[in-house]
């Protein structure tokens, strides 16, 4: 594990519970989840519709708490009690890097600038933030793209860029949620591969949401969800 | 990497056409205040630049601006031997509005001004000369669209334009035209042969009437001839009297002696000016005031939600700042830098705008400096409000709202 510190599994989640609502519309989104992820690791995380696996990385991510039990990255406690223990945005761009189901980059910024900025807002000086951004985006293949506004690029493309500004900080922790749905499954293998190799390579853990079975092969454990439950995946015959 | 720049220059149509409208908005606010200073800037130039001690005018009056005033031509003399009193020049003032050889209207206040003591020097000229002959010359604002050399009919007699002044218009936003007192009094007694004629004759049944006429029958010979024969009959009126005085008297003293004369009511040049100010443009310098003030608040309100709703576009993208880790000075800075440009662009566009289009309005606009540095402030501090307003909402925007 680099960065954060102490020993120990990477990310630590014990007893989650999350609970949308009150009463008649009450959700019961995550139920007693237990997973230790450690450095370097590629997790997959498999599920229908609904079984709570956005809500899941929100919890590692630090976006929404859990409502009970606890999440450890780096050996340092983040979140308990229902509300998150550390600085969230500090720790955000120092620890974490997301790519989402829709690339969500900044419209007004063009595809280097969208992963420049991820590296200035955690205090990386312009001009070295730049050549990081330009060879992050060669390493995706899409450096010939990188003067262009998102909305110049094709879906794929955009997606590969947020996943170039996901890996900028190089994060202990990359979090995707269905990062593929956009690619044809040539591309979102090469992505899964990408995330396998900067995985092993700078011992970040990846825990990555995906519907794509056929990918699989990447992982090197999978998870399945059900109505808020975690288990280990059992692949079908 | 400066996200306000950035995010102009991808939408920068949209930012530009923003800015010049709120530019446009600020001149209609900067040219509201322009007009009012202008309307009350007029309507005391006369009497700021005539630089009288003192106004002597009828009786109870508030001549000669204000209300009709008519006092004694010979008064002036009187002035002349009160101790302490350097110059008291007739003032003769009265509208005329009659047609051009060219077939074009000319409104204007005709001024009289007491040659040889006055010969309009401290008129503020662009073009000519003062008087430099007791009779047949005209100075006049340049509002009256005469050119020098040009001669213009008033009464029996053609006038000269020998020089144009500028911003020399009354409270009522006229054009004035100098002439010398005399012939001031001419254009304003000017009567064609047949009304002298119908007065000659009326004259003649009055005498008729008294007894006098019988025993002086003389009388009734001079009753056909000219005014100036008869005795009983005064030189034309004028309507007030300018005293300066002398640099080592006190004006309070020589306004004593005067005012305790019965037949007349002394007022200093500051009185003048109130009386002007509260009188004849009180009520439209009010209106304007208050529309002023309506049109800043409008303004201000507008061009907040401007501001406001330029945040409101970019909400989603400042969660996605939020949930890549940015701190909240990137986020404010990207309101408050966008909400500060738009503010300086805006006024910058008003004073461009303001500058090519003021001189063109009919009337004056003065848009003073003050008035510049308090538009400023305001548009600084809208500007702020904006953003505070655009920063709260930023401040309630949640990382999750990119998720969903
Ligand atoms: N903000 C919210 N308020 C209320 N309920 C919510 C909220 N977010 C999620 N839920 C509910 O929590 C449950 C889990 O949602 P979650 O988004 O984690 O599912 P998911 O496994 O990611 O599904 P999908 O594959 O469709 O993305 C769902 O029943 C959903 O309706
Ligand atoms: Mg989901």
């Amino acid at each position: 594990m680099t960065g954060v510190g102490a020993r120990g599994p990477a990310v630590e989640v014990e007893r989650l519970d999350k609970v949308y609502g009150s009463g008649n519309t009450e959700v019961r989104a995550l139920r007693d989840v237990n997973l230790a992820v450690s450095g370097g690791e590629v997790i997959a995380l498999l599920g229908p519709s609904g079984a709570g696996k956005s809500t899941l990385l929100k919890a590692i991510g630090l976006i929404e708490a859990p409502t009970a039990g606890r999440i450890a990255i780096g050996g340092v406690a983040v979140a308990g009690d229902d509300r998150f223990l550390v600085n969230v945005r500090s720790f955000r761009r120092e620890h974490i890097g997301f790519v989402f189901q829709k690339a969500n980059l900044i419209p007004f910024l063009t595809a280097v600038e969208n992963v420049q900025v991820a590296l200035e807002i955690n205090d990386e000086p312009a001009r070295a933030a730049r050549r990081r951004s330009m060879e992050l985006l060669d390493y995706l293949g899409v450096s010939d793209r990188a003067g262009h506004y998102p909305s110049m690029l094709s879906g794929g493309q955009q997606q590969r860029v947020a996943v170039a500004r996901s890996l900028a900080n190089r994060p202990d922790l990359i979090l995707a949620d269905e990062p593929t749905a956009a690619l044809d499954s040539v591309r979102g293998r090469q992505v899964m591969e990408l995330f396998r190799k900067v995985s092993h390579e700078q011992g970040a853990s990846v825990i990555v949401v995906t519907h794509d079975h056929r990918a699989l092969d990447v992982f090197d454990r999978i998870f399945e969800m059900e109505d808020g439950r975690l288990r280990p995946h059992e692949p079908s015959p | 990497m400066n996200l306000a720049y950035r995010d102009i220059r991808h939408h920068f149509g949209r930012f530009v056409l923003t800015a010049v409208g709120i530019g446009l908005l600020l001149m209609v606010v900067m040219g509201m205040s322009g007009i009012y200073r202008g309307m009350v800037e007029d309507a005391v130039l006369l009497v700021e630049r005539a630089g009288a001690d003192l106004w002597i005018v009828q009786k109870d009056t508030h001549g000669p601006f204000a209300e009709v005033s008519r006092i004694p031509a010979s008064l002036g003399d009187r002035l002349r031997v009160v101790p302490g009193v350097r110059s008291a020049d007739n003032f003769v003032s009265f509208t005329v509005q009659r047609e051009l050889e060219d077939g074009r209207q000319l409104r204007a206040v005709v001024q009289g001004l007491d040659w040889p003591a006055d010969r309009g020097e401290w008129l503020p000229l662009t073009a000519g000369h003062a008087f430099s002959r007791a009779h047949y010359q005209m100075v006049a604002d340049r509002s009256l669209g005469l050119t020098v050399g040009q001669q213009v009919r008033l009464g029996k007699d053609f006038y000269e334009v020998v020089g144009i002044a500028r911003n020399m218009v009354s409270s009522g936003g006229d054009g004035m035209a100098f002439l010398t007192l005399r012939d001031a009094q001419a254009v304003q007694g000017d009567m064609v042969g047949e009304s002298i004629r119908i007065e000659r004759q009326a004259r003649l049944a009055r005498a008729e009437r008294i007894d006098i006429s019988r025993t002086q029958p003389v009388l009734t010979e001079r009753a056909l001839g000219p005014s100036g024969a008869i005795p009983a009959i005064g030189p034309p009126a004028v309507s007030a009297v300018m005293v300066r005085v002398e640099a080592e008297c006190d004006v309070e003293r020589v306004r004593g002696i005067v005012s305790s004369w019965p037949d007349v009511s002394v007022y200093t040049d500051e009185e003048q000016k109130g009386f002007l100010l509260e009188g004849n443009v009180d009520r439209a310098r009010r209106q304007i005031g208050l529309f002023r003030i309506l049109l800043v608040f409008v303004s201000g309100i507008i061009m907040a939600l401007i501001i406001y709703t330029l945040t409101l576009d970019k909400v989603h993208d400042i969660a996605l700042l939020k949930l890549l880790g940015a701190r909240n000075r990137v986020v404010f800075g990207l309101i408050v830098q966008q909400a500060m440009l738009l503010g300086a662009i805006g006024y910058g566009v008003a004073n461009l705008i303001g500058q090519w289009v003021f001189p063109r309005f009919p009337r004056r606009v003065l848009v003073s400096g003050s008035d510049l540095v308090m538009l400023a402030v305001a548009v600084a501090g809208i500007s702020l409000f904006a953003s505070l307003l655009g920063i709260w909402k930023a401040m309630k925007v949640e990382p999750n709202e990119v998720l969903a």
